[in-house]
């Protein structure tokens, strides 16, 4: 057959792509069927945050934070917040505190929750979805309840709260704890053991740990490599060091270690764990306390730069802050863990199917607003 | 390891490479020279008592016109030691060039690539260097103090939005 084209050819994916789990386009070389190199192109959802963030004065920053992950805004209001709060050097009240851990690991159950259920749809299952986003729900009643607010909260500030907690709140939290903890069986049986589900993933896209740190995954994406390291454990900020938790590390129980089975299963047990953090605090939690008391009047942090990094649903978000002594910081980096865990595509994902990339892609649980910030 | 022992294990090693050393609290960097940072990143990630293996984050920052520099800023990790340092490069504003360490920390692929898309900063020795979150054909970079947007892209006027007076 000497007309037969051998040559490589060149497919898009995305930009408009169901599984791209956003406006992210990849290049793929391909041979068939078979992947031979993607070419991730980034910044549809640029938007620029870190210049605006130099003409706005430091409270006015945290919406534009929140938007950047809107998964877990929460989580990144907290960073944001602590990073701050370093750099002023002030002391926050013991009840702030805790209600931040709540809403925090809240968020973070509900972000993972997103995870599990996209990723079923990214390998053909639609059920799993509709679990996940019922559950979802109720997180985010307790939030709308709290601030009004579904998706972009506004909730954590510099040295406070916007709102203390309503009334019937805790009891109502504790009450979705009772329903959520059995719910995890249920998504284990069925998705995580489901045979055609752990044929998809197990042994599909492997990061072995060396690759997964130069590339700077972090996150549950790191953890399912095998690599023990949490920041809330680690490198603890806020009150997680009261806590009796543990940090969930991926097992080769299907396939090997670091595969895309793993990345999807750490995170369901992080919601476990999440589950165990906030029943904890509520347990915990101060009766007493104005939650604004510490917000400082002026904001004006001294002149110096810092580096902080709290642990995201996602991995590690970093701000590095740099002042100059005035009430507008002089730069504001975010070191987004999404975009760092999409690094990676290229290197683990040639050689495989490219039904296989849309897997390995869901696994890593990208979310484009951070990266394109 | 402290960040003044690393600090006097780099100058033993480097001398007048290693320009500065800063130790406050909101100020904990080692400035060093731009034409040896090659040779100092892969002895960070090699040597066995540092062992730098994570690149935690890459910043540029601009000090705009009037103190006329720019820096490239690199927080390292130890997975191994769990120490953290702060390394620091400066350089002019204009046609700042720093040698890549892709080859040694693959996250700084996408971090160069980000600097040089918003800053200019060029690192020399990348294998890829091009725009990473603008179109490859956008004029400028924006974080830099004193960028004006390009008044057309495209045929498509690209509206001008001043900083916002904001009252306290």
């Amino acid at each position: 057959m000497p007309d037969l084209r051998t040559e490589e050819m060149t497919i898009n994916m995305g930009p408009q792509h169901p599984s791209t789990h956003g406006v992210l386009r990849m290049k793929l070389r391909t041979d068939g069927e078979v992947v031979n190199s993607i070419e991730p192109v980034l910044g549809y959802l640029h938007r620029c945050f870190e210049k605006h963030a130099e003409n706005l004065e430091y409270p006015q920053i945290i919406p534009y934070v929140e938007r950047c992950d809107y998964l877990a805004s929460m989580n990144d209001d907290l960073g944001y917040a602590l990073a701050v709060e370093k750099l002023l050097g002030i002391e926050i009240p013991e009840r702030v505190e805790y209600l931040r851990v709540i809403f925090a690991e809240l968020n973070r159950i509900a972000s993972h929750l997103v995870a599990f259920g996209t990723f079923g749809l990214d390998v053909g299952v639609q059920t799993p979805f509709i679990y996940a986003f019922r559950e979802r729900e109720m997180i985010l009643d307790l939030f709308e309840m709290t601030c009004g607010a579904r998706l972009l909260y506004n909730y954590i500030w510099i040295g406070g709260l916007s709102h203390d907690i309503p009334e019937g709140f805790v009891e109502k939290c504790y009450d979705f704890l009772d329903y959520f903890e059995p719910r995890i069986k249920e998504y284990n049986d069925l998705l995580t053991t489901n045979k055609i589900f752990v044929e998809r993933t197990a042994d599909v896209g492997v990061i072995p740990q060396d690759v997964a740190i130069s590339y700077g995954l972090t996150g549950p994406q790191l953890r399912a490599s095998g690599v023990d390291w949490d920041l809330r454990r680690d490198e603890p900020y806020s009150i997680y060091d009261r806590f009796d938790w543990k940090v969930i590390t991926g097992t080769d129980s299907f396939g090997s270690l670091g595969d895309t089975w793993d990345r999807y299963y750490v995170k369901i047990l992080e919601m476990e764990e999440s589950a165990k953090i906030v029943r904890q605090a509520l347990d915990q939690l101060p009766v007493e306390g104005d939650v604004q008391e510490a917000v400082p009047r002026k904001i004006r942090p001294p002149e110096g730069a810092l580096y902080f990094r709290s642990e995201n649903p996602r991995g590690e978000l970093g701000f590095y802050i740099v002042s100059e002594g005035h009430p507008k910081p002089m730069r504001v980096k975010m070191r987004s863990p999404a975009l760092c865990n999409l690094s990676v595509i290229d290197e683990i994902t040639s050689g495989w199917m490219i039904a296989d990339v849309v897997a390995v892609l869901g696994s890593l649980d990208i979310v484009l607003g951070e990266i394109d910030r | 390891m402290t960040p003044e022992e690393i600090h006097e294990r780099l100058a033993d090693e480097f001398g007048e490479a290693i320009l500065e050393f800063s130790d406050e609290q909101l100020a904990r960097y080692i400035l060093v020279d731009a034409d040896h940072w090659y040779e100092i990143a892969k002895y960070l990630a090699g040597d066995p008592d540092l062992y730098f293996d994570s690149l935690m984050c890459l910043s540029g920052v601009d000090y705009g016109p009037k103190k006329d520099r720019m820096e490239v800023v690199y927080n390292l990790h130890s997975m191994r030691h769990l120490h953290k340092i702060t390394i620091k490069i400066q350089g002019p504003r204009e046609d700042f060039h720093v040698p890549s360490v892709e080859y040694i920390w693959r996250t700084a692929d996408w971090h160069e690539r980000e600097a040089y898309d918003l800053f200019g900063i060029v690192f020399d020795g990348h294998r890829n260097l091009k725009r990473l979150l603008l179109p490859d054909d956008w004029q400028g970079h924006p974080l830099k103090k004193d960028y004006e947007v390009q008044e057309y892209y495209h045929g498509i006027r690209v509206p001008k939005v001043k900083p916002k007076r904001i009252s306290p």
